[in-house]
């Protein structure tokens, strides 16, 4: 490193070079090979998560009519409705398109599936599966529109994707309402119709696909925790002591293994005992292998990805689109994909989430869809450039624990339900303006330190240079 | 041709061109073209303020001020505790359009520290910062004690998701304020007095040095930093200023409505004044007093003209809501498409 600088605009730049040279440490940089535990930043970095816990915790304490059992089987079967919807946001998160409030478009595609099975009064498990089959196409026409709208609203991504999903609902509305029956021919009197025969009824049952994937298989609570927890601590063993690392691999950190560890055999153990003395943790509500089965190949799906060429792409466009432009990748192309791929799983995913409920809500059903999905998976630490499985998975937990316990916290605290529910909906918001917020704010604070000048050429990016801007 | 078509803008032109069918449509199903104008006119006089308060948060660089209901819950605040001193008439109108200059002055200044603490992203999180206001506000709807037996429910406690203004003597005092009739056409005078007077303020103020500083850190805030401006207080007056704005804006709208709409009613408000001020031609970075004005008349006289047409149309349908969701929000998509470096990277 040179410690001669020329003065004037390098001025700032010269300065924290020669503190950098005398070993000085910058505020919120770390000296490399000397990690310190910065709790500030810590704190900043999990501010939303930690909020969660507080008040997850607080409701345990205050709500005293809340039983375990009722708990876990409320949020077992709000985890099976919703965790395919959140795990549809990780891909666009990773493309650098941040976070895809336009998977509603995606729910109304998968909607609008359901509709024309219902209409054919199709049911059951092939039923279902024709849904998954129609939403498909529709979705993936969608999903292209909104791709190419994001790249021509690059930098605005987030509040166009919420847009569109304004735009998309009142398109959805004009087609439920009006060109069914208007345009497109049906068969007049169909129950599901509107008197006068044009535009849907608000509700149309699910018939007989409700529960089709459900109750596929079913497997009892407690044997089920007892596997997983002894799966995944045999995992863990074989992960830090056996496995052979890859290039670039690294080993988990101690703490960290001891606290899992700890964790999956506690699980295992409390629900074998439970299971032995037939304690009030059986009494919750059987686990659909299907369902779950279908959110781990999705979880594997997003991982699998990651390591393929494709994947490559798209982290490559997260990080830097001029870069990822100069070395050859079709950046258009590759956000178009990244937003056709969560469209599509967002039309599964609501296809899933219809089954579990089991009327299907034409107008409304969607139309919170991107909020709550958006919400958990920044509860669980994820923020507009980076997404993982587990915090999906853990922001989906932490999420509809909030949503199962604040109306149970207004009723025991100020005796109104209808309290705790319009705090759930200020949580849902205020959780998603504080995350992106708090996102802006360090991203902002850190370009300063980098002592970004538009005039300096120092300060320029290599791809800025080459492409000449 | 296309040179007149860039200079008037997408929007205003297809806007406009609709507006003029639905007339027409209007004309030949014989529906009276002079009530419908009434509407068309009170309508916009309702909204006008609402639409201004876009001007200075896009003159200032933080683009259309998505955090409307920020103003919105001030004013209505304002408004319910002029109520619970059981003040009426004018006397409530004045107080609590005083009251709501206070309060959304306090409010408007977090914001716009807010704004500045999140630059580049200032669209995004204005919305959610107006969702999450509107939440809050609910809980204190519901919390506060406010005993003012006009505007609680029947049993229990807690304010009303509406409350009539009727029975504090207010409902439609602005707007019948000096109000005539041409004809079976009638003029609410006070209401667009007081848009005229209102944007006369907002364009003399950017005409003053106050407002050309806050105008020049809008168009080029590394020009105006290194021209010794102070870019980020220019934003908070400029935020402050558009916050206030709504806080009126949501009085006069709810005594032309003859209702304040508490609870869920202001979480929407922000998309169709954002809406209407890009249809009168503003765009994301750029914006006056005339698009204010073209664009609540066109847009707001389109949906209120839309109604009785589409209905006699299509009976029992939603159409109109349908085409506003439609318009309004393909408006807001277009202008995206059109920010600074919007197609390239």
């Amino acid at each position: 490193m040179s410690i001669v600088h020329f003065a004037g605009a390098s001025g700032d730049r010269a300065k924290r070079d020669a503190q950098v040279a005398a070993g000085q440490q910058l505020p919120g940089v770390h000296a490399p090979g000397k990690p310190k535990f910065d709790w500030k930043n810590w704190l900043l970095d999990n501010i939303v998560t930690l909020i969660f816990w507080v008040f997850i915790i607080l409701g345990f304490v205050l709500a005293e009519g809340v039983t375990i059992n009722w708990f876990l089987t409320e949020l077992c079967n709000r985890i099976y409705r919703n965790a395919f919807l959140v795990l549809a946001l990780i891909i666009p998160v990773v493309a650098g398109l941040g976070l895809n409030f336009g998977i509603v478009v995606g729910a109304m595609a998968g909607q609008l599936a359901v509709v024309f099975v219902r209409y054919h009064d199709i049911g059951g498990f092939g039923g279902f599966m024709l849904c998954m089959a129609l939403a498909l196409p529709i979705a993936i026409i969608c999903g292209w529109l909104t791709g190419t709208l994001y790249n021509k609203t690059r930098g605005q991504e987030m509040i166009a994707s919420l847009i569109v999903g304004y735009f998309g609902n009142g398109v959805y509305m004009f087609i439920v309402l009006f060109l069914i029956g208007a345009v497109i021919p049906v068969q007049a009197g169909h129950p599901m119709l509107l008197p006068g025969d044009v535009g849907l009824r608000m509700t149309v049952d699910m018939g007989t696909i409700k529960y089709a994937l459900e109750d596929l298989v079913k497997v009892p609570f407690a044997p089920f925790m007892v596997v997983c927890g002894a799966l995944f601590f045999l995992y863990l063993i074989w992960n830090q002591f056996f496995r052979k690392l890859k290039p670039g691999q690294e080993r988990m950190n101690k703490l960290k293994f001891i606290v899992y560890a700890a964790l999956s055999l506690a699980v295992a153990v409390i629900f074998l005992v439970a299971d032995i003395t037939d304690s009030a943790l059986t009494m919750v509500r059987k686990v659909p292998l299907g369902t779950v089965a279908v959110i781990v190949l999705l979880a594997v799906f997003t991982k699998w990805i990651m390591t393929t060429k494709l994947g490559q792409d798209f982290r490559s466009c997260g990080q830097n689109q001029h870069i990822a432009e100069s070395n050859g990748i079709n950046v258009d192309r590759t956000r178009i994909v990244a937003t056709i791929i969560s469209t599509v799983l967002a039309a599964w995913g609501m296809i899933i989430y219809l089954q579990n409920i089991g009327t299907l809500n034409v107008y409304t059903a969607h139309t919170q869809i991107g909020f709550f999905a958006v919400a958990a998976v920044l509860v669980g630490g994820a923020s507009v450039s980076k997404a993982t499985v587990s915090q999906a998975l853990m922001g989906t937990i932490l999420f509809q624990s909030m949503f199962i316990l604040s109306p149970e916290i207004g009723q025991a605290v100020f005796g109104q339900a209808i309290l705790g529910e319009y705090f759930r909906t200020f949580m849902v918001y205020g959780v998603i303006g504080l995350a992106l917020g708090l996102y802006v704010w360090k991203a902002n604070k850190q370009s300063k330190l980098r002592l970004d000048d538009p005039e300096d050429p120092m300060d320029k990016t290599v791809a800025e240079v080459v492409s000449g801007k | 041709m296309k040179k007149i078509v860039e200079r008037i803008g997408i929007p205003t032109l297809a806007v406009t061109a609709m507006l003029v069918i639905v007339l027409i449509t209007a004309a030949i199903q014989g529906q009276s073209l002079q009530t419908l104008f009434s509407d068309m006119l009170n309508r916009a006089g309702m909204n006008g303020l609402l639409v201004l308060a876009m001007v200075p948060a896009i003159k200032s660089g933080t683009g259309p001020n998505f955090a409307l209901p920020i103003g919105i819950e001030g004013g209505l605040f304002a408004l319910v505790c002029c109520m619970q001193m059981d003040l009426g008439g004018w006397k409530l109108m004045i107080c609590s359009i005083a009251l709501a200059i206070v309060l959304c002055t306090l409010m408007g200044y977090a914001y716009g520290k807010l704004m500045n603490c999140v630059k580049g992203a200032e669209m995004t999180i204005a919305t959610y910062t107006g969702f999450s206001i509107v939440a809050f506000f609910n809980i204190l709807w519901l919390v506060l004690p406010f005993s003012n037996r006009k505007m609680g429910w029947m049993l229990g406690t807690g304010l009303r998701e509406t409350i009539q203004l009727d029975s504090f003597e207010a409902g439609g005092l602005i707007s019948n304020l000096l109000a005539f009739q041409v004809g079976k056409i009638t003029v609410p005078t006070g209401m667009l007095l007081l848009l005229g007077i209102c944007c006369v303020l907002v364009s003399y103020f950017f005409k003053t040095k106050a407002g050309l500083a806050i105008y020049a850190g809008g168009v080029n805030p590394q020009f105006a930093l290194a021209a010794g401006l102070n870019v980020d207080r220019g934003r908070i007056l400029a935020n402050i200023l558009s916050t206030v704005l709504a806080g009126i804006g949501i009085i006069v709208y709810s005594q032309g409505y003859g209702y304040a709409q508490l609870y869920n009613g202001p979480m929407m408000m922000s998309f169709p004044a954002v809406a209407a001020v890009l249809i009168g031609g503003a765009t994301a970075a750029k914006a006056n007093c005339m698009n204010v004005v073209l664009g609540v008349f066109i847009f707001q006289g389109l949906m209120t003209a839309a109604m009785p047409v589409a209905n006699q149309l299509f009976a029992g349908t939603d159409l109109s809501d349908i085409m506003r969701q439609i318009i309004q929000n393909g408006v807001i998509l277009y202008a995206l498409t059109q920010v600074k470096k919007g197609g390239d990277r």
